[in-house]
């Protein structure tokens, strides 16, 4: 049985929590001053908000932005460790929703957190108000908003054009088409390919992740292929070839397979509109410059 | 015909045989081996047939070899000759490779419960894999990725371990220590495997983890040329062990006396055994039962003598797969299934079945 008890003050909430609770403001006293955290995508959003002098740690799989090699790591989803977080002497960490045992760990040493729960991407600005109010920072609102607005904008320059039909794939085996892992019809992923303007060839799959066979490929006969990649797997030169030997599909045939690497496909942060705009420059070239 | 059984000792049951049929010999089987084999060959014909022709998506035949359609742009054709065919030649080479391994090292360990598995090949290949899968390995040889290609190697250097610990005993090794050496064996390699993946970065543990339920899903015959070569070594050792295994399950006291170079046997077996398993393993990760279920259905069918199980294996194992493949991608279409699920699916219950029939 985990007891969730949190300090007075802090807010243990999703993306989808009380972000209005907030506006009350914290007075520079109340503001946390060291803070962990373990996501990556907080860790940018910590950054990006202004609150990124007060991060004293942060999770072994953060890289961006770069200042963030400088500092300590405390682990990460599967592997956090509790004695460097209490070393460390935070007062608020931001750690996952799922962490249910550090959570516990956490109340019992009566230091606060903040659960994030990953969302889709309308949830990345919601995140980053909640987040934004729990440590008072006053670059969150802007940064949503700057968010909202660029999304909105490519939705707009999007519109009334006719959407490809795109297969989004994170992952294969190496030098050949098995076990090719796709974006099923839901998830950040999805959410960002159909506000690029693309129509998901998985759109009735309502799974994050579908994995493909080739017959599968074939039969839905995607008009694009995307292939996103982290940016420590985007070393490896690119071997796209290996969609050659599935010619009968209209994105091999009219070679629109496209390798789009970069962290800021895997990290649902701010750089989500990074990734959007690129999704949308590679659909629809002729809006973008 | 005298029913082989896990709970009867193999002694018991060729007492019986010759207290049964005093002619049986070369002459008595003779006609039901023809007659046996040709049924199973049958069998496995008309399933690799139909196979291909079914699956998630609707195919017409016509279309498919309508010679008036570029190759190019003939989606039923791509289907059926790139997604499919392969795919069943796969299986048909993974389930016979592992069902003809899962023979062999049965009679060569006396155990039932012996496997492909049992001897540390399979974990050997599942380490090579995983290792190629984590630090991102980018060779391609004779158009064969290079998870496949670690994977194999992997196999060939656990059978290389075993190969040693079998060596070193002048006198060949009892069966038991044998199982004992390679249960350790695949113990360590499935650990090393293990730690591989706790520390790997979780895209790539995942990665593993999907490699390690099974695919059949080659996409193109390149690796499956690949792995006929190693299986093609192990077929020519299997084809001089039918009379060898009959007697090794006996007892290699028995053997020896019957003028049986039982070291040699045991290592002509265990490399041919090895062989079919690393191929099979690094064409279609490790495909779990097949090995260990197959044999005993195919002894249920036609008997103990090797003769008959060791072909007939090989052709039961092809159809078996292929069948599991043809389920994995089916029933839950457009969803499909590791291979790997189907067949524990299918074989645990038989295996309690098989067990437990002489109690109930």
């Amino acid at each position: 049985m985990s007891l969730s008890w949190t300090a007075p003050d802090s807010l243990a909430l999703g993306p989808a929590g009380q972000a209005g609770a907030g506006a009350r403001g914290l007075a520079p006293a109340e503001r946390p001053q060291r803070i962990v955290s373990l996501v990556p995508a907080t860790t940018e959003m910590l950054f990006a908000m202004g609150a990124g002098d007060r991060v004293v740690a942060v999770g072994s799989y953060d890289h961006f932005p770069p200042e963030v090699e400088r500092l300590p790591r405390v682990g990460a989803l599967l592997d956090p460790n509790v004695e460097r977080i209490l070393a460390m002497k935070p007062d608020l960490v931001v750690l996952y929703g799922t962490q249910t045992d550090l959570q516990t760990q956490l109340s019992r040493a009566r230091i606060p957190y903040f659960a994030y729960s990953l969302g889709s991407l309308p949830d990345v600005a919601l995140s980053i108000r909640a987040i934004g109010s729990r440590v008072g920072a006053s670059g969150a609102e802007a940064l949503a908003t700057s968010i909202e607005r660029r999304l909105a904008d490519i939705r707009a320059r999007v519109a009334g054009r006719p959407r490809p039909s795109t297969l989004l794939v994170f992952g294969r085996e190496r030098g050949s088409l098995r076990n090719i892992d796709a974006s099923g019809g839901s998830g950040f992923l999805h959410d960002m390919l159909v506000t690029a303007g693309g129509a998901d060839v998985l759109a009735d799959v309502p799974r994050q992740s579908v994995v493909m066979s080739t017959e599968m490929v074939l039969a839905r006969a995607p008009d694009v292929i995307i292939e996103v990649r982290s940016s420590d797997e985007a070393a490896a030169p690119p071997d796209l070839r290996v969609w050659d030997t599935l010619s009968a599909v209209p994105a091999v045939k009219n070679r629109r397979v496209y390798l789009l690497a970069g962290d800021e496909f895997v990290v649902p942060g701010p750089r989500a509109v990074t990734a959007t705009e690129r999704f949308a420059r590679t659909l629809h070239p002729e809006v973008f410059r | 015909m005298s029913r082989w059984s896990p709970l009867r000792e193999p002694t018991e049951i060729s007492v019986e045989k010759a207290a049964a049929s005093p002619r049986s010999g070369v002459a008595g089987v003779a006609p039901r081996l023809a007659l046996t084999l040709t049924v199973f060959l049958a069998v496995t014909v008309v399933v690799c047939l139909l196979a291909p022709l079914i699956g998630s998506t609707p195919v017409h035949l016509s279309r498919v070899f309508d010679r008036g359609i570029p190759f190019a742009e003939n989606v039923d054709a791509q289907v059926f000759f790139i997604a499919r065919l392969p795919r069943v030649v796969a299986a048909a080479i993974v389930g016979s490779g592992l069902a003809l391994s899962g023979v062999v090292f049965q009679a060569l360990l006396r155990n039932p419960l012996a496997s492909p598995d049992t001897l540390g090949v399979s974990a050997g290949a599942s380490l090579g894999a995983v290792l190629a899968i984590t630090f991102h390995a980018d060779v391609t040889l004779a158009g064969v990725p290079a998870v496949p290609l670690a994977g194999f190697a992997g196999s060939v250097g656990a059978l290389a371990i075993v190969y040693v610990l079998a060596a070193a005993r002048r006198r060949g090794t009892p069966g038991t220590a044998l199982l004992l050496a390679g249960i350790a064996i695949s113990a360590l390699l499935a650990a090393i495997g293990r730690f591989i993946q706790y520390f790997a970065d979780f895209t790539d543990t995942f990665r593993s983890v999907q490699w390690l339920m099974g695919s059949l899903d080659v996409g193109g015959y390149a690796p499956i040329l690949a792995a006929l070569v190693p299986l093609t070594v192990a077929l020519a050792g299997f084809a001089t062990l039918p009379r060898v295994l009959d007697l090794l399950s006996i007892g290699p006291e028995s053997a020896a006396t019957r003028g049986v170079d039982i070291v040699r046997a045991e290592r002509v077996a265990l490399v041919s055994a090895s062989l079919s398993t690393g191929a099979a393993v690094a064409l279609g990760g490790p495909v779990l039962f097949v090995g260990i279920i197959v044999p005993h259905i195919v002894r249920l069918i036609v008997g103990p003598e090797h003769r008959l199980v060791l072909p007939a294996s090989a052709l039961f194992g092809a159809s078996f797969l292929v069948v599991c493949d043809l389920v994995a991608r089916t029933i839950l279409a457009p969803v499909e299934l590791p291979v790997g699920i189907v067949t524990a699916i299918l074989g645990g219950p038989f295996f309690l079945w098989l067990l437990f029939r002489r109690v109930l």
